[in-house]
């Protein structure tokens, strides 16, 4: 332990611990921008700069290691004008038009701004002009609002491990972009939307489809019916002042059908029916010697990465559509043929916690006939705007439950929205598949938790079964290089791009707290604790689906309807020199 | 074996490569110095075999690319102009005679001409500021100009094709 002074108490810190860090422990707070916890300290944008005694220059204080004996000041007059200088800079140098923007109120920039008391402008000059970028179906990239503070490029490359995008030029033409500054949609990115909660100003936001929505809502010929994901009902909350991990099902449900939904179903239901597909589908890739380990399907930047970087291994994947998909398949089909609905009339929102699944319902391969399944993806943070515009006061809604019958689901369903979470209700559904019996312990606790792989052996009968769970597109690498070597000894794998799954989806209320994503899946296992029924293959709708519709798991008619097929989506080579 | 499809060009850069050692990031500025060489500037195909032999996403490089002045990412035309914009030049003017090849040729600095005659290019200080603004093309040096004189200037250099001012391969390939 180290003993130093901060603004005058003396504290002891760890040896390597930068001041930013030493400071926050004993309750110091110090600006940032650039800052990110755990990832590497860039000290780009200097608003967290501290005098150091016996430096001449001020340090950034999130590069800068404490020493022994040293003395720091964190809030001088010297560093307070430093800071409000930079502030007013990076200000001058961005649109300022906070009135008409999408993260006004919620911007870090506005907050620095205010903070260091910014009321005039000081360094009125040229402005940087670049055209945003809505070639993608998920995000937009504005880069005029961005302050090149690197956070998005660092989570990009060092924690998805994916790399869409990075600085480039430099000086005043610097932006952050990608290759050959082509749009989103050409590049390699995956849409996780990691960026956007990291961005502190509106630089990169999803892109919105509010309109349409509305303008669904609008048209009374239309049957408009909406679906929750697994993993809004423990954050929505936050963004109403809620403790995270508070469960809002009730009053969610109550706020959707006073804007407008003819029906309220839940994508539970369909994470129970994806279990009884997927179960069944790794049961005969076992007895049939099928390509073997299976991925899982339910996160489409998981299948996005996969087309884009690693077409060879497509054939691992599950075919099976992820959940919202298939609620919006049965709807269409199954739901519109037993209510007498024609499915072009039928208009399918989902909420999720996603900017993927924006993207992906726009997949030309998923819909029935030529209608899509889903028609359009709402994220949380734009359902708390449609709530607003609506004059919906969330914290006073009554509770309210779901409609029947694609409302129905099982504790199995609503762990789907945490890393491990369908691992676990596969696993409750394949075990009893396999044995007859059904599992002893349903709480899988070696794939629970924030461990970046987290791997389960389960005796099943004969067999010694080996699964895993990869937390975050990150750590996906090493074991595709096994697969690819032959030497994976795994069965079945979950694939979560986000790390800690949906709860920490792109979609999601802006956070900067590890801890959150903890409360937010405690939130989800609470669920399924207090449930009934915790295994998919006792979810009464779903079993009266299979009687009425599909006949049996992976049917030629569940085939048709439930599963999908994968794209080699790799950038091609440019071969013109 | 397709030679349209970029055939020979792979070979070629898999037979720099040779010189290095496969992931090792350090060696990126030298193999783009040697890709350039090559070629005059960085392919695009070319950045995305670097990015396969070092293991670093495309946006890194390209990032690294523009990053550096000697790095080009368009082929050079047959006659590099290069406007000296240093501070002699400023103060006589020289943002006018840029502003003037610029709109008689139709590109930005730094862009070539479609017929792939003509380069633009700033550059900060010749060392000739006696002759203050002064403009080269290729190795000729026009000082005291003004932007009168640009159309003739040009002119001069239109009608002469000069093939062998392109960068030659150098790479044998045995």
């Amino acid at each position: 332990m180290i003993q130093l002074k901060i603004n005058n108490v003396a504290i002891k810190a760890e040896e390597g611990m930068s001041v930013l860090d030493a400071a926050k422990s004993v309750g110091i707070h110090i600006p940032t921008l650039c800052h990110l916890k755990d990832l590497t300290p860039t000290g780009a944008c200097r608003i967290c700069v501290v005098e150091v005694e016996g430096q001449r220059n001020l340090v950034p204080s999130c590069a800068y290691p404490v020493f022994k004996g040293m003395s720091v000041e964190t809030n001088s007059a010297r560093v307070r004008r430093a800071r409000k200088t930079i502030v007013e800079l990076l200000v001058e140098n961005h649109p300022q038009d906070c009135l008409v923007c999408v993260r006004n109120k919620n911007c870090e920039l506005q907050d620095l701004s205010d903070k260091y008391s910014v009321r005039e402008h000081r360094y009125v000059g040229e402005k940087k002009d670049h055209a945003i970028d809505i070639s993608s179906a998920s995000i937009e990239r504005d880069p005029a609002k961005c302050i090149l503070c690197g956070r998005c490029v660092r989570v990009c490359h060092e924690v998805q491990k994916v790399g869409a995008i990075d600085f480039t030029k430099r000086g005043f033409l610097s932006t952050v972009t990608t290759p050959y500054n082509k749009g989103i949609n050409i590049s390699d990115c995956i849409l996780c939307g990691q960026c956007i909660l990291v961005c502190p100003t509106a630089a990169l936001r999803e892109k919105s489809s509010m309109k349409e929505v509305a303008a669904a809502l609008n048209d009374k010929r239309k049957f408009t019916v909406v679906q929750i994901a697994p993993a809004v009902r423990a954050t929505l909350g936050e963004e109403y002042n809620m403790p995270p991990g508070t469960e809002v099902t009730g009053k969610l449900i109550t706020g959707l059908r006073r804007l407008g939904f003819n029906k309220v179903f839940d994508t539970n239901f369909s994470a129970d029916l994806t279990i009884m597909e997927e179960a069944t589908e790794l049961i005969h890739r076992i007895n049939n010697n099928g390509k073997l380990p299976m991925f899982t399907s339910c996160c489409p930047g998981w299948v996005k990465y996969a087309e884009h970087n690693k077409p060879e291994i497509l054939e691992h994947i599950s075919t099976c559509k992820s959940p919202h998909e298939m609620e919006g398949a049965v709807l269409k089909t199954y739901y519109a043929k037993k209510m007498e609905i024609d499915p072009k009339d039928i208009f399918v929102v989902s909420i999720m916690p996603c900017t993927v699944k924006k993207y992906e319902s726009s997949r030309s391969e998923l819909k029935e006939e030529s209608y899509a399944d889903v028609d359009a993806v709402l994220t949380t943070r734009e359902l708390t705007r449609f709530f607003k515009l609506a004059g919906i006061e969330f914290n006073d809604l009554p509770e309210d439950n779901f409609d029947d019958p694609l409302g129905e689901s099982t504790g199995a369903a609503a762990i789907f929205g945490t890393s491990g979470g369908v691992m676990e209700a596969a696993l409750r559904t394949a075990y009893y598949k396999l044995t007859g019996k059904e599992l002893e312990t349903l709480e899988l606790e070696p794939v629970r938790g924030d461990k970046n792989i987290k791997e389960i052996s389960i005796k099943i009968s004969d067999m010694e079964l080996n699964f895993a769970v990869v937390n975050g597109i990150g750590n996906i690498k090493p074991i595709i290089d096994d697969i690819q070597n032959g030497t994976s000894k795994y069965h079945f794998i979950e694939v979560m791009t986000c790390p800690g799954g949906c709860v920490n989806g792109g979609g999601q209320p802006i956070h900067q707290k590890n801890d959150k994503i903890q409360k937010r899946m405690k939130a989800l296992y609470q669920i399924d604790s207090n449930m009934t029924y915790r295994r998919s293959h006792e979810n009464e709708s779903v079993k009266i689906l299979y009687e009425e519709f599909f006949t049996e798991p992976n049917s030629y008619c569940a085939h048709e309807i439930l599963h999908t097929k994968y794209f080699d989506r790799k950038i091609k080579r440019k071969t013109q020199i | 074996m397709n030679i349209k499809n970029g055939y020979f060009e792979k070979k070629m850069h898999e037979h720099i490569f040779k010189n290095y050692e496969a992931k090792d990031k350090s060696s990126l500025i030298p193999l783009l110095q040697d890709i350039q060489s090559i070629y005059g500037y960085l392919p695009e195909a070319a950045l995305q075999d670097i990015s396969d032999f070092v293991d670093m996403p495309l946006s890194r490089i390209y990032g690294v690319a523009t990053f550096y002045n000697q790095f080009r990412l368009t082929p050079l035309g047959e006659n590099i102009i290069r406007v000296c914009r240093g501070t002699a030049c400023h103060v006589k003017n020289s943002s006018n005679i840029l502003f003037a090849i610029e709109t008689a040729l139709n590109i930005k600095a730094g862009e070539t001409t479609r017929d792939k005659k003509f380069t633009i290019e700033i550059v900060n200080c010749i060392g000739a500021c006696s002759i203050a603004p002064v403009v080269t093309v290729n190795e000729d040096y026009y000082g005291r100009i003004s932007v009168k004189d640009i159309p003739n200037i040009l002119k001069k250099y239109s009608k002469v094709s000069k093939k062998d001012n392109l960068p030659q391969p150098e790479v044998n390939l045995a």
